[in-house]
């Protein structure tokens, strides 16, 4: 052990003004020491804060850009989280693993599979690579892409909570209103990155096998490939805002238990139990208010011109799903004892 | 920033106000079961607070509500000389705490784990980031771990890993929660200088701990937990000072050395086979043992005996460090 007068100590002497003037002044001196009681505004704490939390976030709150630069920081941890987990790499490697399958299966039965029953757009892979993306996509919809928003959102509390990292994190202290929204964040940048992936592969496979050109969209018009690649990402986007919802239902579950695995299942049995309650005929009235519900409606973006008839009742339920989970995650975890 | 050293030497009067400070803190837990009663918790500024009590008998929920963990089911508390939780985010960045051991990614290594922590802290200067993570770990001795995954740590390792994270700022109060868990006796020595030496700079410590020998060296001020409920709370000169220092006489005349004792005022005077034991009250020993000599007493032993802290522990809870039910 060092001795007594290295920097850490020496910090500590630093003074109640210097606090002041580090909260006021990002370009302020270089050590920010412990807020001292009883003096100045420091950082806004306590329930009441949480509005400003998120505010931060949208870079309001009076401008407060330190702030702002604060949750960054820990949004990028949060990340960098996501990024070293090797688990997370062998999900990703199962979500690569399907546009390869299939334009590989696909190139090898030379003569197509453009008969015969199969899921959507498989039939158009043969004549644009760019449908080995599309075919994919709707591939890892029933199971591995709710299997993979759950990973992760439900991970997010339980994960922390289960190694015992989350009571370290809220004595730092981390306020619990920013750590659910900077986690649900990472959790809408980690999802968009394994889409983005997916779709980015599924291309470049699909077009080095099949060639690009125009693309054939369901009403049977011809578009360019430029145009097929927005129509691409607008369907990307589509089906991150409806996992990123259902991640909402993660996040909640997240805050429920102490076991991540658990919460994981339980969220991916949700997905599974509203996929099947939407087959039933006679649940009818109760569809389009199931969460999974309005996840294929993607397809409308494939039309041209392309109809928003049933992706905006999705858009709503996104909005509604995500609201209402994650204001249940937040009353949880808000008053939750943290005893792990 | 008040630092009264002052506070803790004399063991009466507190000057620079306390560092923690609790009114009637209650926990009740959805079973029923009062885990903390009404608990006031007075830690002066400065000092060095041990928090004694059997396994069970509620010191780590207290902890765990003084760090805003849990919530109390009645009453509240200060840290620092501010309202908690209300005033959690300017209160505990001055607070370093370790709480039922150390918890940090196992597939992060140890100071990406502290750099975590320290993303994670809104009033840190990232800037000064790599310079605080390397002195929090030269200051418990980690330096050489490197980039070594968590997972790897031996329990020793980790627990000094989880010592620096708390020390990663300047702090005002330390919160250690049986800091000394797991260390092998040099480690233990260490943590012991360490914390001395913390409380020399004005950093005021609350150390929650199971080994009586750590209150003895490192403590000025002692609070003993039973059964949910603090059944003593004073500095330890004052503890010790409740209890009297004992006389113990050996000699084979035990009758004819209680006599003496008896005429020179001593109270509590019990003879045995071997000797005789009593109070010493105010007596002075070296005045005892020229009488008991003029008396024809055949002195073979002369021993004032203080009372050790597991004698006053034990008279406290009545009982050894067992687990309260």
């Amino acid at each position: 052990m060092s001795t007594a007068d290295d920097p850490v100590t020496a910090e500590s002497r630093g003074g109640g003004s210097a606090s002041e003037r580090g909260e006021a002044d990002p370009e302020g001196p270089a050590s920010v020491p412990a807020v001292p009681p009883g003096t100045g505004t420091g950082t806004p704490t306590g329930r009441a804060a949480a509005g400003c939390a998120s505010a931060d976030l949208a870079g309001g709150c009076g401008g407060r850009r330190s702030g702002l630069r604060a949750d960054l920081r820990l949004l990028g941890s949060e990340i960098l989280l996501h990024l070293v987990r090797r688990r997370n790499w062998a999900g990703v490697g199962v979500l690569l693993s399907v546009p390869i399958i299939i334009a590989v299966c696909v190139r090898l039965a030379s003569d197509g599979a453009t008969d015969g029953p199969g899921p959507v757009f498989l039939a158009s892979v043969t004549d644009n690579g760019l449908f080995v993306a599309l075919v994919s996509l709707s591939m890892e919809m029933p199971l591995f892409l709710p299997l993979a928003i759950a990973t992760i959102s439900a991970d997010a509390i339980a994960g922390e909570a289960n190694t015992g990292t989350l009571r370290y994190l809220l004595t730092v202290p981390v306020h619990r209103t920013r750590l659910l929204i900077v986690k649900y964040l990472a959790v809408v940048v980690a999802f968009a990155g394994a889409l983005l992936l997916v779709a980015v592969v599924g291309v470049v496979v699909g077009v080095s096998l099949f060639g690009g050109g125009q693309l054939t969209t369901l009403s049977g018009t011809q578009i360019s490939f430029g145009a097929g690649l927005w129509r691409l990402a607008l369907v990307c986007l589509y089906i991150e805002m409806c996992f990123v919802a259902f991640g909402a239902i993660g996040m909640f579950v997240s805050t429920l238990t102490e076991q991540p695995i658990g919460a994981v299942i339980a969220t991916v049995a949700v997905a599974m139990v509203s996929q099947i309650l939407d087959t039933v005929p006679q649940l009818d009235g109760v569809h389009a208010y199931l969460p999974t519900h309005h996840w294929m409606a993607y397809v409308d973006l494939l039309r041209d011109p392309f109809t928003t008839m049933s992706i905006r009742p999705g858009i709503l339920s996104a909005l509604a799903y995500a609201a209402i989970f994650l204001s249940a995650a937040w009353a949880r975890f808000g008053d939750k004892d943290v005893t792990c | 920033m008040n630092r009264a050293r002052g506070a803790c030497s004399a063991g009466g009067e507190v000057s620079g106000g306390y560092a923690v400070r609790t009114h009637r803190l209650t926990k009740r837990f959805r079973s029923g079961q009062v885990a903390v009663n009404s608990v006031d918790l007075a830690v002066p500024r400065g000092c060095v607070y041990g928090f004694l009590g059997p396994n069970g008998s509620g010191k780590t929920t207290t902890i765990r509500m003084l760090l805003g963990l849990i919530r109390p089911t009645a009453g509240g508390h200060e840290l620092l000389g501010m309202p908690m939780p209300g005033q959690a985010g300017r209160v505990l960045p001055a607070v370093g705490s370790l709480v039922e051991g150390p918890a940090f990614h196992p597939y992060l290594s140890g100071p990406a784990n502290l750099r975590r922590l320290d993303a994670a802290d809104r009033t840190a200067d990232p800037r000064t980031t790599g310079r605080r993570i390397a002195a929090a770990l030269d200051r418990v001795g980690l330096s050489a771990a490197g980039n070594k995954r968590y997972r790897n740590y031996s329990l020793g390792m980790r627990q000094r890993l989880a010592i620096a994270a708390a020390l990663l700022r300047p702090r005002e109060l330390l919160v250690l929660d049986e800091p000394t868990n797991g260390l092998d006796p040099q480690g233990t020595r260490e943590v012991r200088s360490l914390v001395t030496r913390l409380s020399q700079e004005g950093v005021t410590v609350l150390l929650s701990t199971h080994l009586l020998s750590e209150v003895e060296q490192v403590c000025t001020h002692v609070g003993v937990m039973r059964a949910g409920s603090l059944i003593t709370q004073s500095s330890l000169v004052h503890l010790r000072g409740s209890t009297g220092t004992r006389l113990r006489v050996e000699t084979s005349r035990p009758e004819a050395a209680s006599a003496v004792l008896i005429e020179h005022g001593l109270d509590g005077v019990v003879q045995d086979r071997d000797g005789v034991l009593a109070e010493l009250g105010s007596n002075e020993p070296e005045t005892l043992v020229p009488a008991l000599v003029r008396a024809d007493v055949p002195v073979r032993g002369f021993a004032c005996v203080r009372p050790t802290l597991e004698d006053l522990f034990v008279s406290l809870t009545g009982e050894g460090f067992d687990v309260d039910g």
